[in-house]
């Protein structure tokens, strides 16, 4: 099984969620977050004074998936949240050694 | 099984309660018909039954109703003249108590203004505090002015011309200096006691009460987010008893301002139709004071000097704030008339709005071509300053002026928040030392210029009309130059004594850890908003129950457990 953790563009949420869902994922867990990445934030003005946003606002998803849909579930997030411009985020991949569903007890694959 | 029982049972319930609602609307249209039709006859058969009266009639156009049986008269319907004068003489007054109370309640609304204004400038986590401060200055400076401070202010006035009234505020403690009266204080209304306990008197103490309180909430903005609120109410009392009523008493109460004309030939004395200075001003320089001895908020400056911007949490709530205050300000300016029988309210209101409109735009056009963005904060205090600027020469210019006032006062208001912020390094948050100190100042001197001459023969015991310098009378100007030096000399120096006693006494600041987590929990006890920034009482409150709380079927159920 894989987790794999996207930091998307808050926006599209939405896109990256329906294309999930359309590729039979059951299930993800969302977050909101902040943070830079290359670019180190943006800077706005108030009352005729520049300011730095350092970390900005972006949405986290996380989804666990077994090992053979991993490279699928990547490449479509991945094309969902590309907008082509600078902070569109990253997607991180890492082994999960197991699951448990609470309710029944089941583990590994089946409790996915 | 029971489950489905209990649901078809629902259901019926349902259909018979929507079955019954409906035959009751049924029941209710044919009865009004009935009704109706019932209404419509009376008139045919009244005659027939008495033809000695005749039944009264319903005026639905409105253009019957009052007349002659109205007039209060010994023999009714037929009123002597004296009867009809006395009657005309009592609406005139009826008026004017109305419109003054009614204005009076419209700038009460501004203190809600106020507080929106100036939690939305601020940070999330002081929202409690600055809300508290808000409206508390409301009940505690209510209490001071009932207290001493109206007595201080108008306790000399004399009759209030346009309340008929008796002239019960007769004594004004003056002294003699270059054998001119100079009056100081009034000594008649403490309490509202005794022989002030009098119509006339009540409705100018509500509407005097509410402006004097524009005036304490003006700097708990510009004091906001580090300001202990034990120190705060003690301050509430002060400016209420003392700051306020002495310097309003000197232009409004028949002290030495407004008798400057009479006495030495300045113009109509000082002017200063509805508070740019003896409101706008005493609150402004009062922040001044206030935010001086506070220092700035922990972060707002760097070691070498420069600000940094605290933006504020809630934009929304600032500018609903400021619609608030514009909405209040018909009450403020057209209601400083203290008559509804003065029809130059009409160009007051006018004037009053269109100042607040060129301040908007003005401010909003300044930051645009400066910084590239139209701030909405800075737009919000643009149009305030237009409004506080208007407010002394409301009375007394033409709408070209008044837009022109307005739109000096946009720039003004930028500069100065500028300057207050990174020249002199005075932190405040929302702007008050600016709009309402800088701007209040711009206000009355602009009076000195632009006063037309339309308007206010006899004002301050001076034959004529108000005229500024461009209208032929340069010492008009000088008056109006004399009012906010004295404004500024009295109440900065009163207040900043007062500050730098209450900081020794009991200690103006909040400590740093304090304001470091936010005002709410260590002042006041609880967060303004417990589900951002506490932990959520509502997940809590589950935890207590949890043994006795059952979950929501869970879609993968099976029967057995369904109707369990």
């Amino acid at each position: 099984m894989k987790k794999i953790e996207a930091i998307i563009k808050p926006f599209k949420l939405d896109e990256v969620k329906e294309a999930l869902i359309g590729a039979g994922v059951v299930g993800m867990t969302i977050s909101e977050v902040r943070g830079f990445g290359r670019q180190k934030g943006h800077t706005e003005m108030y009352r005729g004074g520049e300011y730095t946003i350092d970390f900005l606002p972006k949405m986290k998803v996380e989804v666990a998936v077994p090992d053979d849909r991993a490279d699928t579930v990547i490449e479509l997030i991945a094309s969902a949240a590309k907008t082509g411009s600078i902070g569109d985020g990253k997607v991180f991949v890492s082994p999960l050694e197991d699951v448990v569903r609470i309710r029944t007890g089941e583990h590994g694959d089946s409790a996915l | 099984m029971r489950m489905n029982a209990l649901i078809r049972r629902v259901r019926d319930l349902r259909t018979r309660v929507a079955g019954r609602i409906a035959l009751a609307l049924a029941v209710a249209l044919v009865a009004a018909l009935v009704g109706r039709g019932l209404a419509q006859d009376k008139p045919a058969e009244a005659p027939a039954a008495s033809a000695a009266a005749p039944a009264p009639k319903p005026d639905p156009g409105g253009t019957a109703t009052g007349g002659i049986a109205d007039v209060p008269a010994k023999e009714a319907g037929k009123p002597t003249l004296v009867e009809v004068a006395d009657a005309v003489g009592h609406n005139k007054v009826s008026i004017n108590v109305m419109w003054t109370l009614l204005t009076g309640f419209l700038v009460m609304f501004m203190q809600a203004g106020f507080a929106l204004a100036e939690t939305g400038f601020t940070r999330a986590r002081n929202v409690a505090h600055t809300m508290m401060m808000n409206f508390m200055v409301y009940a505690i400076g209510m209490t001071g002015y009932w207290i001493m401070g109206f007595a201080l202010q108008m306790g000399g006035l004399g009759a209030i011309g346009t309340m008929g009234g008796a002239g019960v505020l007769d004594h004004e403690f003056t002294i003699s200096l270059f054998g001119k009266d100079f009056g100081l204080w009034g000594l008649k209304g403490f309490f509202l006691a005794g022989s002030t306990y009098d119509v006339a008197v009540f409705t100018l103490f509500l509407f005097q009460m509410v402006f004097m309180d524009t005036a304490a909430t003006i700097p708990t903005g510009a004091m906001a987010e580090r300001w202990k609120f034990s120190s705060f109410c003690i301050y509430g009392f002060f400016i209420s008893m003392i700051t306020y009523p002495l310097f309003a008493n000197w232009v409004w109460g028949g002290g030495w301002l407004s008798q400057l004309g009479k006495n030495f030939g300045l113009g109509h004395g000082y002017v200063d139709f509805a508070g740019s200075s003896v409101v706008h001003m005493v609150g402004g320089v009062t922040a001044l004071a206030g935010a001086l001895v506070l220092g700035p908020r922990l972060g707002k400056y760097n070691k070498d000097g420069t600000p940094n911007p605290i933006p504020g949490h809630n934009i929304p709530m600032a500018i609903l704030g400021c619609f608030i205050l514009a909405f209040g300000w018909f009450g403020f300016n057209p209601g400083s008339t203290l008559a509804g029988t003065d029809l130059r309210i009409a160009v007051i209101a006018v004037n009053t709005m269109l100042a607040s409109a060129s301040g908007a735009i003005f401010a909003m056009c300044y930051m645009w071509l400066r910084y590239g963005k139209p701030d909405p904060s800075m737009a919000a205090n643009g149009m305030l300053a237009g409004l506080v600027a208007i407010t002394a020469p409301c009375a007394f210019v033409s709408s070209f002026w008044a837009f022109v006032i307005g739109a000096v006062a946009g720039v003004l208001v930028c500069w100065s928040v500028f300057f207050i912020e990174r020249t002199f390094k005075v932190d405040d948050p929302v702007g008050a030392i600016s709009v309402h100190g800088t701007c209040g100042a711009w206000g009355v001197v602009s009076l000195g210029i632009f006063a037309d001459g339309t308007y206010g023969d006899g004002f301050n015991s001076v034959q004529g009309t108000v005229r500024g310098v461009l209208y032929g009378d340069g010492s008009q100007l000088i008056a109006q130059i004399i009012g906010p030096i004295t404004n500024f000399v009295f109440i900065f120096g009163a207040s900043y004594v007062f500050f730098k006693v209450l900081d020794a006494v009991l200690g103006m600041r909040v400590s740093a850890a304090d304001e470091l987590e936010g005002l709410d929990v260590p002042e006041m006890g609880a967060h303004g908003y417990p589900e951002v920034h506490g932990p959520s009482t509502i997940v809590r409150g589950l935890a207590g129950t949890a043994a006795s709380w059952t979950p929501a079927v869970p879609a993968g159920a099976t029967t057995a457990e369904r109707s369990r």
